[in-house]
């Protein structure tokens, strides 16, 4: 069977089994649409919950950022999975308490007003289409990698696939996918990662291959790793980071972020009781451990790989005869993500970091600049290719991409269409709504949300690659601290809640502007986006626009405990509220309303 | 309702100082052992490379992981102390 079969066979057989769940799984109400009943189990919701949150990002692209920035990339690592421990403690039991539909709607409820809602729904909107778009775009390559259709084509595909589960099945059919997308993403993302661990040092798990011995060359792998690396110009992999005042906002900015993302929170409705929600979100960070784990080994063994196989004598001696390249360079040379250029035309392949304190180095080996560009994308996909795995692993690994970007999307895509058909249709335009239509506003706000993020997929906007800064600045300066004060405030009233989302908000977006161009246009930029331009950047510790959100995320607390001291308290009703959020007894009434 | 009030402001001030808690083991490991802590650490070796390594990669992620589910078991021992539970 040729490769292109068995891929067409995975992925085929995955949708089936996607469109299966979604012809078993429809909804009936709003309930179920907007939270699967309520009924689900905590640990499949955990599963449901870590395949929504990891995304075509996590999958493909995580570990070419770790590959290539090494330890000062970890950043990544601990900011997308603490996340959850302030979800756990701060934010999930509380709003499965409240017992809700959306993450608006309890800012509506809460701050008494309009305004709050309606400002909750604009930013859910700009952070969830941002993101969408990714997700859109990552399928469509996985799909023109793979698949040997057109990228466009490929997000066609993808958007009649979501289609099918999302409009009939609302959050009920998006759930039960996802559980089925987790278990083909994780399968697809833990198998060659076991064959690359065994192969470099004798150890069937990652995460303890990582630091184990290389056999061989009989020293550990990192150490080995780093030699290498150094012989090439490059920084050690486990150096150390100057800027860490950078680093530690970048971090905060991921987890706050992180826990302030609508289509991740609204998962947690989705379960019976207030302990599940608790224990939901450890489980759900179990299952994101099984890829986050890996995927740090993943990284460090696949740039030792490359690095190994372009330089087979080491470093020093003479670099590999492009004649002899092997089989998957040749593959992904055709879809452009590496490419060779022979500058000193010795017909071999030099692979090197092209710094100053190197160029003499450089020169005295008789190189005539770096020869390889690799695109970081390439290291999960090729992973298969590069330790000569069967073609059923490769097949594997295209589902798996394919997977993590439509689970995500779907996510997505709810917590879009409920935030329309809900808060602004239910909730603001026409409150006497049947329950009837409502469903079915619903189900044309997902159809509707669908064609944009497909439209938006086959035309992305030059931002789409500052999807990181945008969503997850504004989720941090906007909803988390809106939530959190929210249940732990019975001070903070509607003015200041709206007062610190938007202030929040503008000050973020200004920042981030500043560096990466008004609205991401490029040239409108104010300062060049080099560290020495950012805040504090003359003093070496700069605050990069991606590091913003934390720093968003303070203002808009202070902000809002400003403004809400020297205004009235909130109603007594909506003090009795915050009250009752705290108290686990009566959730399970509380959804029924 | 006096006592009932008494009662619920002490169960929220036990979860109160659990979060704390949590909170400050998770800053411990992620933004003190593996980012600013680093260097400190840096003469205790694991598998090649320093210990903040470990933790930025690794450890902090497990310790995450086992903050929730503790803070869940603590929190549902305090809902039934407090005949909260569901």
């Amino acid at each position: 069977m040729s490769q292109f079969a068995i891929n067409l066979l995975f992925v085929g057989a995955s949708f089936a089994l996607y469109i299966g769940i979604a012809i078993w799984a429809r909804a009936g109400s709003t309930k179920e649409f907007y939270v699967a009943g309520g009924g689900v189990n905590p640990i499949t919701n955990g599963m449901a919950t870590a395949a929504d949150w990891m995304s075509a990002a996590s999958f493909i692209s995580m570990a070419g950022l770790i590959a290539a920035g090494g330890y000062a990339n970890s950043t990544f690592l601990m900011g997308w999975t603490g996340g959850y421990v302030l979800l756990a403690m701060l934010l999930a039991p509380y709003l499965r308490k409240f017992g809700k539909f959306t993450v608006p709607d309890f800012i509506g409820d809460r701050f008494y007003s309009r305004g709050a809602r309606i400002t909750a729904v604009v930013c859910l909107i700009i952070m969830s289409v941002t993101y969408v778009i990714g997700q859109m775009t990552g399928a469509g390559v996985a799909f023109s990698r793979f698949l040997e259709v057109s990228s466009a084509a490929g997000i066609w595909i993808a958007a009649g696939v979501v289609f099918i589960y999302a409009v009939f099945g609302g959050m009920k059919g998006i759930t039960y996918t996802q559980v089925a997308q987790y278990v083909v993403l994780i399968i697809a993302y833990t198998i060659p990662a076991v064959f690359i661990s065994l192969q470099l040092t004798n150890n069937p798990i990652p995460m303890f291959g990582m630091f184990s011995t290389h056999t061989e060359s009989g020293v550990p792998l990192l150490v080995k790793l780093n030699e290498i690396v150094r012989e090439l110009g490059f920084q050690d992999y486990t150096a150390d980071v100057d800027n860490k005042l950078n680093m530690v906002l970048f971090t905060l900015s991921l987890m706050i972020g992180t826990a302030g993302l609508p289509h991740v929170i609204i998962r947690f409705f989705t379960v019976p009781k207030v302990a599940d929600a608790r224990w939901s979100a450890g489980w759900t960070l179990v299952f994101i451990a099984l890829l986050y784990l890996t995927a740090p080994a993943v990284a460090s063994m696949a740039r030792l790989n490359l690095l190994t196989t372009i330089y087979p004598d080491g470093p020093t001696a003479a670099a590999l005869d492009y004649a002899e390249r092997p089989d998957w360079i040749k593959n992904w040379e055709q879809t452009g993500l590496i490419s060779w250029t022979d500058k000193n035309n010795d017909g071999r392949i030099q692979l090197y970091n092209e710094s100053p304190n190197f160029a003499a180095t450089a020169e005295a080996r008789g190189w005539a600049g770096n020869e390889l560009t690799v695109n970081n994308d390439i290291l999960v996909l090729a992973n298969p290719e590069i330790a000569n795995l069967p073609g059923w692993v490769v097949g594997l690994i295209a589902a798996g991409g394919i997977a993590a970007a439509l689970s995500t999307a779907a996510g997505l895509l709810l917590a879009i269409s409920s935030a329309i058909s809900h808060d602004l249709i239910k909730k603001t335009i026409n409150p006497q709504i049947s329950e009837k239509g409502e469903m079915l506003a619903a189900r044309i706000s997902m159809a509707g949300a669908i064609l944009l993020a497909t439209y938006l997929g086959l035309n992305p906007p030059g931002f789409a690659a500052q999807v990181v800064a945008l969503a997850f600045g504004i989720a941090a300066a906007t909803l988390f601290p809106a939530l959190m004060m929210g249940i732990f405030s019975k001070r903070v009233n509607s003015t200041g809640a709206i007062a610190g989302m938007i202030v929040g908000l503008v000050v973020t977006l200004v920042y981030i502007f500043t560096y990466l161009g008004w609205f991401f246009v490029p040239g409108t930029n104010m300062l060049p986006n080099t560290p020495e331009n950012w805040l504090f950047g003359s003093t070496g510790y700069g605050i990069s626009p991606l590091s913003f959100g934390a720093v968003g995320a303070i203002i808009n607390f202070i902000v809002a405990f400003a403004v809400s001291s020297v205004t009235a308290p909130p109603p007594k009703e909506i003090q009795e509220l915050v009250e009752s959020v705290r108290y686990p007894k009566g959730a399970g009434a509380a959804v029924d309303h | 309702m006096a006592d009932h009030n008494m009662n619920a402001a002490a169960y929220w001030s036990a979860n109160l100082r659990y979060i704390t808690i949590s909170l400050i083991v998770w800053a411990l490991v992620s933004y003190g052992f593996a980012i600013l802590l680093r260097p400190w650490l840096a003469g205790i070796n694991v598998g090649g490379t320093d210990l903040g390594f470990w933790f930025a990669q690794q450890g902090s992620i497990i310790t995450f992981i086992a903050i929730i589910f503790i803070y869940a078991w603590k929190m549902n021992k305090l809902d039934k102390k407090f005949g909260v539970e569901e």
